[in-house]
């Protein structure tokens, strides 16, 4: 597939360990693109909950499905799509963490959290199966799209 | 390994120094244990020095959640100290400021318990 100049993509297999090699990607291009430290935690914090939860709700640990991250640098922001290939699901349905019954509640706090950190979080359904989450971050004006005119940045770490 | 966690006792308190990442995975493992075995133990006063800690995620979040029940359901408490500014942001976020007793000096964390 032929890749515009500015697009990043990674694959790994559904293994929590892999989650530091998709963040530490993400360090790298926040501040390649220049995103102020404080920024980019968030960013990295929200890239880890998305990629999390596709490792471990999408596609439930099944190390043969693989969890597909693509950074796209744009000139207003950067925007960051992670695929499961699991069954999916309604967002919608999700309980409210912050619903006073559920204050309590180990998990689900996620969402919540990249929701938080960054200007856009959408999920929809992929038509080939899976979920899609879409999460962006608008950049300070004034800050250049870094040349990535070497060719297309792939990354992939089941190696295929 | 994620977390580092030193186990330093002061009268019938438990201090658990931690550092480095309570994440998905295993750092939030290892807090689990680390509560588990104290609980196991009889020793239900605790106090979780968080300066060390550099990351926690939602799973690290809900791990704290999780010690903090099962500490109040064994008829102690789970108290933390020096969370960082980001482990507060964190807590603020997800309204879970006001569950959790935060010290930022040891001596008043150990003193709460008297």
């Amino acid at each position: 597939m032929m890749l515009a100049e500015n697009v990043v993509e990674l694959t790994i297999a559904s293994q929590l360990e892999f989650i530091d090699l998709v963040t530490t990607l993400t360090d790298n291009i926040t501040s390649m693109v220049g995103f102020d430290e404080e920024s980019a935690y968030w960013i990295n914090m929200a890239v880890r909950e998305s990629v999390a939860n596709a490792v471990e709700h999408g596609n439930k640990y099944d190390t043969q499905k693989s969890v597909d991250i693509r950074f796209t640098i744009g000139v207003d922001a950067l925007r960051v799509t992670v695929r499961d290939h699991g069954e999916g699901f309604d967002p919608a349905t999700l309980p409210d963490p912050l619903d006073p019954n559920n204050l309590l509640n180990p998990a689900g706090r996620g969402i919540l959290y990249m929701r938080t950190f960054m200007d856009g979080v959408d999920y929809e359904r992929h038509p080939e199966g899976g979920m899609i989450v879409s999460m962006s971050k608008r950049r300070a004006p004034k800050q250049p799209i870094p040349d990535l005119s070497e060719g297309d940045h792939k990354h992939d770490a089941v190696g295929n | 390994m994620q977390l580092e966690i030193r186990e330093r006792n002061v009268g019938d308190v438990v201090v658990l120094e931690m550092f480095g990442k309570i994440t998905i995975g295993e750092g939030s493992l290892q807090l689990r244990d680390a509560v588990g075995k104290l609980l196991d133990g009889g020793r239900n006063k605790i106090i979780l020095n968080l300066g060390g800690v550099t990351y926690v995620d939602s799973s690290g979040i809900g791990e704290l959640v999780s010690r903090h029940t099962t500490t109040k359901n064994a008829g102690g408490r789970l108290k933390l100290l020096h969370p960082t500014k980001k482990i507060k942001d964190l807590l603020m976020i997800t309204k879970l400021l006001t569950v959790f007793e935060i010290h930022e000096d040891e001596q008043a964390a150990l003193d709460s318990f008297q």
